[in-house]
């Protein structure tokens, strides 16, 4: 405290105080309108999707539309393993999304171990090169990927879902950066004790690095389970389909089309990635913001 | 290790070390390459050599299933010169730049958002969670929903909205005026979480000090956000922007589950146009010539974004 502070009088002092509790109360109170109400904004198709998904065949075609249901259908949810095969459709996701995650995260835990704790001739020429494939777009390499696939007559076939997937760069990078920052003595008093590198790896450094791991598997797996243009050209067969082209399909002739049971079948489709979602919300955000990537 | 015993007592003990170091990292090396080749097998064969084979590509007629044959830039100057299909592929190029407008709309309301967003609350993680959700659901689900939202009878949820309005009722995915604002507003919803995350990052990695000296000289909320806030974000914004654009260009998934391009190629973008050559005509090399225009795009979109990385360190 100065000394200026002290010449005003106690009374003017907590006036002043009592004044700006009551401005920092309004624009408190203020600011969680507006956050409110763009949340809801924002929330709004969410919502809408749940209620449709409880309504039954009359009641979705109702005007004015109904908030509550009246009747909830819960029986949509059941119906809507019935409407297509989403069970197969789950399966493929499924398998699809398991394999490639597992395998991504082989690929890049290697690689990010010899950047991050190698020495090795043509290290940077490498490096350049895993940094070009995140400029080539997926777009570019999507007709002469389908024309290979076709060679190796992979359509409608696992590995063409995932084969082309087992690399990321992103994942390289990420990795890369964590593995940095476990201490060299860590390696070399392995080393003394006759550890060897791959040994390091698997038993020092991986335990160490775990929630890196955890939120690159996750997003791994959400790329994937979340993917639409690969799986729409490589597969043409119901059964090879994965959940999110099962649920395009699922959209039949005009006006038949089953509102209630689709906005079930959607909400199961989104359901997978956002329980992972609110599971390790931070260091999922966190992987989200450095790659700026989707979907695939 | 490997060294003889006997050249161990001799005098010249560097040259012989240097050698041992030597042999070391040419162990190290091989040991590496290893390591890094499961990524650069797959990065070989599913990014580099399909990325010179669409080029490749692109200078073959190539109707599947029939054979290729060489026609050198024939499929180039047919995309812009011939009657029938040049204004269509015209028509594409538009509307990917009309489908992007939604970027920079995406880039205020999101900064906006984070502007509000970026307080010591209680609770304030919630409203992040809720912000962030769209961005994560599938976007193949998320058309679904908005296919239904957007219903053109008047159930349809936003036609109800009009209507409680006083409002007539309108078409919007099926009316090619409104189809692309439509799809425009879609991509605004499920993009904005993915900005507020990147720019409350950039937010709060400026400084508290700066804004206390600066009300200290007596600024108010407005000279704060456009001499701190706005210069200091001025990296992360131009960062936002370009990844947005490329992401933009990619935009395949919800043209494809709402509209398929309709009506009547209204919302047709470039990679839009480029699936459906290449995977409903099956002309791969018409296709082709697309990809590799759409890549030359996204890479000046890069080589900006690069270069104006550059730039703002220099600036700070």
């Amino acid at each position: 405290m100065n000394n200026k502070t002290d010449l005003i009088s106690d009374s003017s002092r907590s006036t002043r105080k009592i004044k700006h509790r009551i401005l920092t109360f309004f624009s408190n109170g203020i600011w969680l309108v507006v956050v409110i109400a763009l949340a809801f904004a924002v929330m709004l198709p969410f919502i809408w999707m749940i209620v449709t998904s409880l309504k039954g065949p009359t009641e979705v075609f109702a005007y004015p539309p109904t908030w509550i249901p009246k009747d909830p259908q819960w029986s949509n949810y059941i119906e809507m393993w019935k409407e297509a095969p989403f069970g197969r459709y789950f399966l493929n996701s499924a398998i699809v999304a398991i394999a490639v995650t597992i395998g991504q995260l082989t690929s890049c835990i290697l690689a990010a171990f010899a950047f991050a704790r190698m020495d090795f001739k043509g290290k940077n020429v490498m490096f350049m090169i895993f940094l070009s494939t995140t400029m080539i777009s997926s777009q570019v390499t999507l007709i002469p990927t389908y024309l290979v696939m076709r060679t190796l007559d992979w359509i409608d076939t696992y590995q063409a879902l995932i084969v082309p997937f087992l690399a990321n760069a992103f994942g390289v990078f990420m990795l890369r950066q964590s593995f940095r920052t476990v201490p060299r003595e860590l390696e070399e008093a392995a080393k003394l004790d006759g550890c060897s590198r791959f040994r390091f790896l698997v038993q020092i450094l991986l335990p160490l690095c775990k929630p890196i791991l955890a939120s690159q598997a996750l997003f791994a797996f959400m790329g994937n389970w979340n993917s639409y243009q690969w799986p729409l050209i490589i597969t043409n067969q119901d059964s090879m389909r994965t959940l999110q082209i099962g649920l395009r399909y699922f959209v039949s002739g005009e006006g038949s089309t089953q509102w209630g049971v689709y906005m079930a079948a959607a909400l199961v489709v989104c359901l997978p990635v956002v329980i992972i979602y609110f599971l390790v919300q931070k260091t999922f955000v966190e992987s989200m913001a450095s790659t700026g990537l989707k979907d695939i | 290790m490997s060294i003889p015993t006997e050249m161990k007592s001799t005098q010249k003990i560097s040259p012989q070390r240097s050698l041992g170091m030597k042999r070391r990292k040419n162990k190290e090396t091989f040991e590496a390459y290893l390591y890094l080749l499961p990524s650069l097998l797959i990065f070989a064969v599913f990014t580099f050599f399909p990325a010179i084979f669409s080029m490749v590509v692109s200078t073959f007629r190539w109707n599947l299933p029939s054979q290729p044959s060489f026609v050198g830039l024939e499929n180039y100057i047919y995309l812009f010169t011939d009657a029938i299909e040049s204004p269509i592929f015209w028509k594409s190029i538009l509307n990917t730049f009309y489908f992007s407008l939604g970027v920079p709309i995406n880039l205020i309301i999101s900064l906006l958002i984070a502007l509000l967003l970026n307080r010591k609350i209680r609770g304030v993680g919630i409203f992040r969670t809720t912000f962030f959700l769209p961005t994560i659901t599938s976007t193949a689900a998320v058309s679904v929903v908005w296919l239904w939202l957007f219903h053109p009878a008047n159930y349809g949820l936003f036609n109800t909205i009009l209507i409680s309005l006083g409002l007539p009722i309108q078409a919007w995915l099926r009316d090619p005026v409104l189809a692309m604002p439509c799809l425009i507003m879609m991509g605004v919803w499920s993009g904005m979480g993915y900005n507020i995350i990147i720019f409350l990052a950039g937010l709060q990695s400026i400084p508290g000090t700066y804004y206390e000296a600066a009300k200290i000289d007596g600024a108010n909320s407005i000279s704060l956000f456009r001499h701190i806030t706005w210069p200091l974000l001025g990296p992360t914004l131009f960062y936002v922007l370009t990844v947005g654009m490329i992401n933009s260009l990619k935009a395949f998934t919800e043209i494809d589950v709402m509209t398929q391009g309709g009506p009547l190629n209204a919302t047709n973008t470039m990679a839009y146009y480029l699936y459906q050559n290449a995977f409903q005509f099956f002309q791969m090399g018409k296709a082709s010539a697309i990809a590799v225009l759409l890549f030359i795009l996204m890479l000046l979109l890069t080589w900006i974004q690069f270069r104006f990385v550059d730039r703002s360190v220099h600036y700070e």
